[in-house]
């Protein structure tokens, strides 16, 4: 279970009203290589990974969802005061129609998420490596959209994502080296 | 040398329904360890190379049904 504490990871503080940042947040809110792709990916693996590095997916997979909500207050306080027009202009016409003011888990595109964005393939290695490949790929995201944005404020809190996805980055690769470990080698030969 | 195929004991539960399995096993395979592969490593003669499907013996790790060499 979960104990919720009522409070972002990081504050989010958003100097501009652009709701054409919020279409580009969208891509870590429900892409591919997004937060939430990242918090289901980790806490379904978890249960067949050996016990070694299970509280290891467990805790990131925790922490995924922790930054889920906080792309979630940077689209909301972006689009929530918009009107019709503004979301328009903003390429978010399509989703207005779609789903109002809600959020929805779909990618900066509009191609809304599906569970075929994440792997559980059986093979620890495997799975660690592609959760190396996510943090990554999540990384570079954030980069890109440090790059395309010009909010101040909400770079701040991209720059502090980006970080947890190097430090993630580090730890799954930390596993994998548990994992290549000789633990039980004396006891079997 | 590293051993290809990894074993641990996962936690069982006094509830679990099925009788467990205590021992499971994952692959290690060779590429985990090589780093950049050195110059000038022993190699196989070409015949069993190609039936391989690599020329260096450090690089080959062929795959058992773990299900089956548990059992002799």
């Amino acid at each position: 279970m979960w104990y919720y504490e009522k409070k972002l990871q990081y504050p989010v503080k958003v100097s501009t009203c652009n709701p054409k940042l919020a279409k580009f947040l969208m891509e870590q809110y429900g892409g591919a290589d997004g937060e939430l792709a990242a918090a289901l990916r980790y806490l379904n693996q978890r249960y067949t990974i050996p016990d070694k590095v299970i509280g290891l997916l467990n805790d990131i997979g925790t922490e995924e969802f922790a930054h889920l909500e906080m792309i979630a207050a940077m689209v909301y306080k972006l689009t929530k005061d918009a009107t019709p027009e503004q979301l328009e202009a903003a390429g978010l016409g399509g989703h207005y129609v779609n789903h109002g003011k809600d959020l929805f888990y779909d990618n900066a595109r509009g191609v809304p998420f599906t569970a075929a964005y994440i792997q559980a393939k059986g093979d620890p290695i495997t799975d660690l490596y592609e959760d190396i490949a996510a943090e990554e790929k999540a990384r570079a995201t954030y980069q890109w959209l440090i790059n395309i944005s010009d909010d101040p404020f909400l770079n701040e809190s991209l720059s502090f994502l980006r970080e947890r996805e190097v430090v993630h980055s580090q730890r799954f690769r930390e596993a994998v080296e548990i994992l290549k470990e000789e633990r039980d080698k004396k006891k079997y030969f | 040398m590293p051993t290809f195929r990894k074993t641990y004991k996962p936690y069982v539960s006094p509830f679990d329904p099925c009788p467990p399995l205590r021992v499971k096993t994952y692959e290690t395979p060779a590429q985990l360890y090589l780093g950049f592969q050195p110059e000038n490593l022993k190699q196989f003669n070409l015949n069993d190379a190609l039936k391989h499907g690599t020329l260096w013996p450090d690089l080959y790790t062929p795959y058992t049904n773990p299900f089956e060499t548990k059992k002799s």
